[in-house]
């Protein structure tokens, strides 16, 4: 069977050294099953070698190509374009919002690193504390701890959606945040508690779940953030009556 | 360097476009935070024609009676429902109650405002 060919219009955000941003069309021919990212690929490619934009792995593991596409945060290597727009449609493609642009595509993430290292979040963890939908494998040398990589890719998609962090740059953000939880699950480290628990941490989130609604791979930070509260107001509560470590 | 966060971005947290129904939720309780404190700083401020005598309150509920000023109440009245019930939601949901369902809750509750909102008009305007 011969393949479907789509014709789309892709109008990409330029915007280098300071200049204001505008907006670049490109036109091009594409299989709608393949991905945002491969249709970004052929414009640099094809039309203009001065495109700037990040990916690394095409395989949602190492978080480069995070970006708004048609107004919604996608992770462009696993976003099909038959997804996202139609035949003779036109993908609308932003940088992401709330880390100031570097170059077209491009943002500088260095703040969102530094939060997600202050949250001390291991980037393996043992099998036994994963959320799979599925029974957790028995592992094949149960001598041997079997680890796995943690969910989060640092992809800053949250970041980007968060309506707090859109006015607030010293707002840790929803990563971070889900970061020091699944840590503090692990690990059971009271100093994540206190490093969550301010105005720029925990409680500066306002509840709108775009976070959980973006995130590629299957973080669910709003309901960490939440979870993480619990666990601090109750730690607070305990601390009152003299206990210093959590409930176990 | 733009796209940075800013306090002048403030207007991204009324903008819905492309967003969830949890984004509605916040920008509902936003505004009829809002228009609730706008209208506390209000309501003290005509009661405090008490103290000026009788007159001044009279033609103070004379002027409340007249439609315009119903319907603002009503306005209140829906402020409160919306912010009160989805601020139960928010408070529960804030330590990982029903947040697996937020987006039924707020629908449900949402219902029931309009619900007591509708059931207010109809008793305020005496259309019952
Ligand atoms: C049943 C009564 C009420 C409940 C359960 C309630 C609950 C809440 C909750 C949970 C929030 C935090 C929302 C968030 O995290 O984004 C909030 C915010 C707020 N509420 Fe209420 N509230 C009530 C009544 C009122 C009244 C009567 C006023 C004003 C006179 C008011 C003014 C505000 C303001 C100004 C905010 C901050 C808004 C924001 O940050 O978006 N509330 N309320």
């Amino acid at each position: 069977m011969k393949p479907t060919t789509w014709t789309i219009t892709l109008s990409i955000s330029r915007q280098s050294g300071g200049a204001p941003r505008h907006f670049q069309e490109f036109t091009l021919e594409v299989n709608p099953d393949e991905y945002v990212l491969d249709a970004v690929e052929r414009v640099w490619a094809f039309h203009d070698r001065s495109l700037n934009y990040r990916h690394a792995c095409h395989h949602s593991t190492c978080g480069a190509c995070g970006m708004v596409v048609n107004g919604v945060e996608k992770l462009t290597c696993i976003t099909p374009i038959r997804e996202v727009t139609r035949d003779r449609g036109t993908l609308r493609i932003e940088p992401l919002r709330n880390f100031p642009v570097q170059s077209d595509l491009v943002v500088d993430m260095s703040a969102f690193y530094q939060n997600m290292e202050a949250s001390k979040l291991n980037s393996v963890s043992p099998v036994e504390k994963a959320d799979l939908p599925i029974d957790h494998p028995t592992p094949a040398a149960p001598a041997v701890d079997a680890e796995r990589l943690v969910d989060c890719i640092e992809c800053g998609l949250c970041v980007s959606v968060c309506p707090a962090a859109a006015t607030s740059d010293s707002y840790v953000g929803p990563a971070a945040l889900a970061g020091a939880h699944q840590q503090f699950q692990a690990t059971g480290e009271i100093s994540l508690l206190d490093w969550a628990d301010h105005q720029d941490g925990l409680w500066r989130c306002h509840s709108a779940y775009e976070c959980t609604a973006v995130c590629p791979s299957n973080v669910n930070p709003a309901w960490r953030i939440m979870n993480l509260r619990r666990h601090v107001v109750s730690q607070r509560i305990r601390s009152l009556f003299g206990a210093k470590e959590p409930r176990p | 360097m733009m796209n940075q966060p800013s306090p002048r971005k403030f207007w991204r947290w009324f903008d819905p476009r492309y967003r969830q129904i949890g984004t509605w939720a916040f920008i509902l309780n936003r505004i009829t935070a809002i228009g609730l404190t706008v209208y506390l700083v209000l309501h003290l401020y005509m009661l405090s024609k008490l103290v000026q005598g009788p007159e001044a309150y009279d033609a103070f509920i004379a002027l409340a009676k007249t439609p315009v000023i119903l319907f603002g109440e009503l306005l209140v009245i829906a402020a409160g429902l919306i912010h009160g019930l989805n601020g139960i939601r928010v408070g529960f949901n804030s330590f990982g109650f029903g947040l697996q369902r937020q987006r039924e809750t707020f629908i449900v509750l949402m219902i029931i405002a309009l619900a007591g909102t509708v059931y207010f008009a109809v008793h305020m305007f005496g259309w019952a």
